[in-house]
């Protein structure tokens, strides 16, 4: 049964979906999420439109699996788009029915629907099975892959999530872009990251996680057998190829990777020396989220991405020291 | 000589590092200590991640050092994949090359 907004739910944990939030004003939205008292969450939406990133409904989906179905409310769905949020499977996924007063479609579309990964092995098969759902062609397969599969393990190793990662994906037909979203509830990068460094404050800690070799793993150059602490960066570096936008928050951070404004391929191994914008003050969200866009009609082959970056990479470095080059056979 | 065929164990995509963590230690490390020439054949894979590579062979150059190299060779990869191995295998050299100094 439909649990409507009432008054005496006025201490509860509150977050809006608007009319729209995508990564390009999604600071309106996230100033507005209320975590105050996490044991109910109330989720109200605009009466009249809804278009919103998949990284706001991952969001959601996450803060949802945090408070027992019975516990969370959600307000009544009258905009005409948001059979959206229905077909993302936000409602399914957190076990609470709806009602929703509008029975208009939107087309079948290419998404992928909000999905819960809790280990490796169902990382796998979401990768394997996700390329269909988008319906991508074998360029652009390699760059979602790589994407999907780094920020999905990242959740997996190091945020020590209860409810892992959660994820969804969308094609925006108008724009020609594929947007990933993906939330956690873990102990977010800050804590992650100071068992290594010591990051003094959760935007620190972001600016710590955005670059090149530097993983809450180890002080060690080179990182771990198994963490090197370039996945981050790699991620950030291709929305920055690309020029679309790149978000991630935690705790109270916030670092949003603006477009460049000129072709220029140059890549920073300090995220704070990209064309960004940055916060330390929003709700705290316990955990992180990472959004990205990616538009297809910019996005270079995947294999000239990696040159770029593997060239921040030597220049970074010790430009007098002769490397040994892999034996290609 | 020890064949590795990547595709066998990783899939078409080569993303799981747990995965790269067992062929290292189960087989590329015990192949080299048998002071065996290891061959990594990407044959049919399609992408593997940086974070795949590093764990298949950061610790096996940590471990060897300029050696390693010397000893592991990379067959039937992509483009793609070259340039990942070529950053993974920079960057471990530098690293490394950082613990000296």
């Amino acid at each position: 049964m439909t649990k409507y907004l009432e008054s005496r739910y006025n201490y509860d944990m509150k977050i809006h979906i608007p009319n729209s939030a995508f990564l390009g004003n999604i600071d309106a939205f996230l100033r507005g999420f209320d975590p105050s008292s996490p044991n109910v969450l109330e989720i109200t939406v605009n009466q009249s439109w809804l278009a919103v990133h998949p990284a706001v409904l991952s969001m959601i989906a996450s803060l949802g699996l945090t408070v027992k179905p019975e516990n969370i409310r959600c307000e009544k769905l009258q905009a005409r788009s948001a059979g959206y949020i229905v077909r993302m499977g936000l409602f399914k996924l957190l076990n609470v029915s709806v009602d929703l007063s509008v029975t208009e479609h939107a087309p079948e579309g290419r998404f992928i629907p909000l999905t819960h990964i809790r280990n490796s092995n169902e990382a796998t098969e979401f990768i394997t099975e996700m390329i269909p759902l988008l319906r991508l062609d074998v360029e652009q397969r390699e760059t979602l892959v790589y994407i999907v599969s780094e920020l999905v393990r990242n959740v997996l190793d190091h945020a020590e999530a209860p409810n892992g990662a959660i994820l969804c994906a969308q094609y925006f037909k108008k724009s020609n872009s594929i947007r990933i979203g993906i939330a956690d509830t873990g102990v977010g990068i800050k804590t992650t990251i100071n068992r290594a460094h010591g990051a003094k404050t959760d935007l620190d800690a972001i600016r710590l996680a955005l670059t090149p070799g530097i993983t809450g793993k180890t002080q060690r150059a080179g990182g771990t057998g198994e963490n090197a602490g370039a996945g981050l960066f790699f991620i950030k570096s291709i929305a920055d190829v690309n020029r679309d936008y790149f978000v991630i928050y935690s705790g109270s951070g916030f670092y949003k990777l603006l477009k460049k404004t000129s072709a220029r391929r140059h890549l920073n191994a300090d995220p704070f020396a990209d064309r960004h914008s940055q916060k330390d003050n929003l709700p705290y969200w316990k955990g992180t989220v990472v959004g990205i866009d990616i538009t297809l009609d910019q996005t270079k082959e995947f294999s000239l991405l990696l040159r770029a970056i593997h060239d921040v990479y030597a220049n970074l470095k010790n430009k007098q020291v002769e490397y040994k080059k892999p034996r290609f056979l | 000589m020890k064949e590795i065929a990547i595709f066998d164990r990783a899939g078409r995509d080569a993303e799981n590092k747990d995965i790269g963590r067992d062929i290292r230690i189960k087989e590329i490390l015990p192949a080299l200590e048998k002071h065996e020439e290891v061959i990594l054949n990407f044959a049919r894979v399609e992408t593997a991640t940086q974070s795949f590579v590093h764990s298949l062979i950061s610790d096996v150059m940590r471990k060897y050092r300029d050696d390693a190299l010397e000893r592991v060779s990379f067959k039937s990869c992509n483009d793609t994949i070259k340039q990942i191995i070529g950053i993974v295998v920079q960057y471990m050299q530098d690293a490394l090359d950082q613990e000296k100094r």
